[in-house]
């Protein structure tokens, strides 16, 4: 096994007494003394910040980038104003989808934000498009941080005057004693805030210019998770993989009537039959919330039935624990799309069944600053 | 005085019963922990059978019968304030388990516990 990767807040994370896990190939805190159920519930109350170093951070730069890009995600990039940021999704010559992505859109080139356990096969993925002149450049030397939660916008303008004036999904350069900040208004817990792009040689001083505001806490992974489950928002390697198609994840969304069957710029992406028919007809199965009854979280893997005893096997939990905000368990399984919110479905744990809800998502309404 | 298993319980003996509780080692390597399940009271258990499923924010795990017995007692207000665990793991029991004899002679004392959990 190779050497796990640190990033540049490493010493950081163990002075804050920070538990450190392996994680997509780096060692990120997974908690600190505070503890997840905390970490989660401080992050909606205040403000979180979180170490999203291991995340790809990508330049894509050249005449027509955004075209070029378009032949590699069923997104709307040419429509993507400058100071703007958009979801988008990879997607694989199956239809199925290959990572999940930010797109923003820099003016003189497209900054993209990647999981960190795709980095490298995305920039392999990416290379394709240098041979229509365009370039591809991982970017090495800095950190990316996200401070999330309603009080994030106060605690940021402190020390960042201007960013108030962003809304959600806009993105921005800002100067911080000397260093260029790239900001975007985004984040992964359903919580108002940023995500915050800065140099590797000032990453340390402003985590901690951000840990000294009174409202600010160091948050792990663990409470990342349970905020982004809450938020019904899913996660690459568990509800989503290269044999889903964005229809099945519960992405169709994502893809603009434009890129779709009859649109303007209809297809020319991998998956593209595959993906606009299925959106045509609509998905024979969708990815679904679950409530189960009682407090004992139903986890990744659970199979979930259509009857108390025997049944039909009608999935597996792709995402699911504990909701602290929620106050009880929660989960997410792909599921047919002909059940209704509502029906009761039985998931197997310990040898018993367990009646689950099928629940709209997400299960926290976000409180993003549109 | 308690006693300890390598299983991170702590045991007290009270009479003819053993008092079984999880260490504060254990609570901190769990995690916050949101959901109990006791065994029945009256039920029969083998040493290292798994009888009460403890999960956390993080993880599902099991604590185990520290000597065959029967269970005669369980904490029946846990499982709606699994949190107490992490607040008081010394003070929060989670059941009462009756051997033929209590002999906990085996088990670790305090500072053999210590040196176990470094």
């Amino acid at each position: 096994m190779a050497e796990l990767r640190r990033t540049m807040l490493y010493d950081l994370h163990l002075s804050r007494g920070a538990k450190m896990v392996p994680f997509a190939g780096w060692e990120m805190p997974v908690q600190y003394p505070m503890g997840v159920l905390n970490e989660h519930l401080h992050t909606r109350a205040h403000a979180g910040l979180f170490d999203v170093s291991h995340m790809g951070q990508v330049i894509l730069r050249g005449p027509g980038v955004a075209e070029a890009l378009e032949t590699l995600v069923p997104t709307d990039v040419l429509g993507l104003a400058e100071g703007r940021q958009r979801y988008g999704l990879f997607t694989n010559a199956v239809g199925g989808i290959l990572d999940d992505l930010m797109i923003a859109n820099k003016g003189d080139h497209l900054l993209l934000v990647v999981n960190a356990a795709c980095v490298e096969q995305d920039v392999g993925h990416l290379r394709q498009l240098e041979a229509q002149g365009i370039s591809v450049e991982p970017v090495t030397d800095r950190g990316l941080l996200a401070l999330q939660g309603p009080e994030a916008e106060a605690v940021l303008t402190r020390l960042v005057p201007g960013v108030a004036a962003m809304r959600f999904m806009d993105v921005a350069e800002f100067d911080w004693q000397g260093a260029t900040l790239w900001v975007s208004r985004s984040g992964y817990t359903g919580e108002d805030g940023f995500e915050i792009s800065v140099p590797a040689d000032h990453a340390v001083a402003f985590a901690e210019a951000l840990l000294a505001e009174p409202e600010v806490a160091p948050i792990g992974l663990g409470a990342r998770d349970s905020l982004r489950l809450e938020a019904g928002m899913p996660l690459y390697g568990h509800d989503m993989d290269a044999t889903t198609t964005p229809g099945k994840a519960g992405l169709g969304w994502s893809i603009p009537k434009l890129r779709r069957a009859g649109g303007a710029r209809s297809g020319g992406f991998p998956g593209d039959e595959e993906i606009l028919t299925e959106l045509a007809d609509g998905p024979s199965r969708l990815r679904r919330g679950l409530r189960p009854e009682g407090r004992a979280p139903i986890r990744e893997g659970v199979e979930i039935f259509d009857a108390p005893e025997g049944g039909e096997l009608l999935g597996r939990v792709s995402s699911g624990g504990f909701g602290p905000s929620t106050g009880g368990p929660i989960a997410m399984a792909i599921l047919p799309a002909v059940l209704a919110d509502g029906t009761t479905l039985w998931a197997e744990l310990r040898g018993k069944r367990i009646p689950v809800a099928i629940t709209p998502l997400p299960f926290h309404q976000p409180s993003y600053r549109r | 005085m308690l006693k300890y298993t390598e299983d991170h319980e702590w045991l007290k003996q009270d009479g003819d019963e053993i008092i079984v509780g999880i260490t504060a080692h254990a609570s901190d390597q769990l995690g916050d922990v949101v959901f109990i399940e006791l065994p029945e009271v009256g039920r029969e258990v083998a040493e290292g059978e798994e009888i009460v499923v403890i999960e956390s924010v993080k993880a599902a795990s099991d604590i185990v019968a520290p000597v065959a017995g029967v269970i005669t007692a369980v904490n029946e207000g846990l499982p709606d304030n699994p949190g107490a665990v992490n607040a008081d793991p010394a003070g929060t029991w989670f059941f009462r388990i009756k051997p033929a004899s209590v002999d906990l002679s085996g088990f670790m004392d305090e500072a053999a516990y210590q040196a176990l959990i470094g």
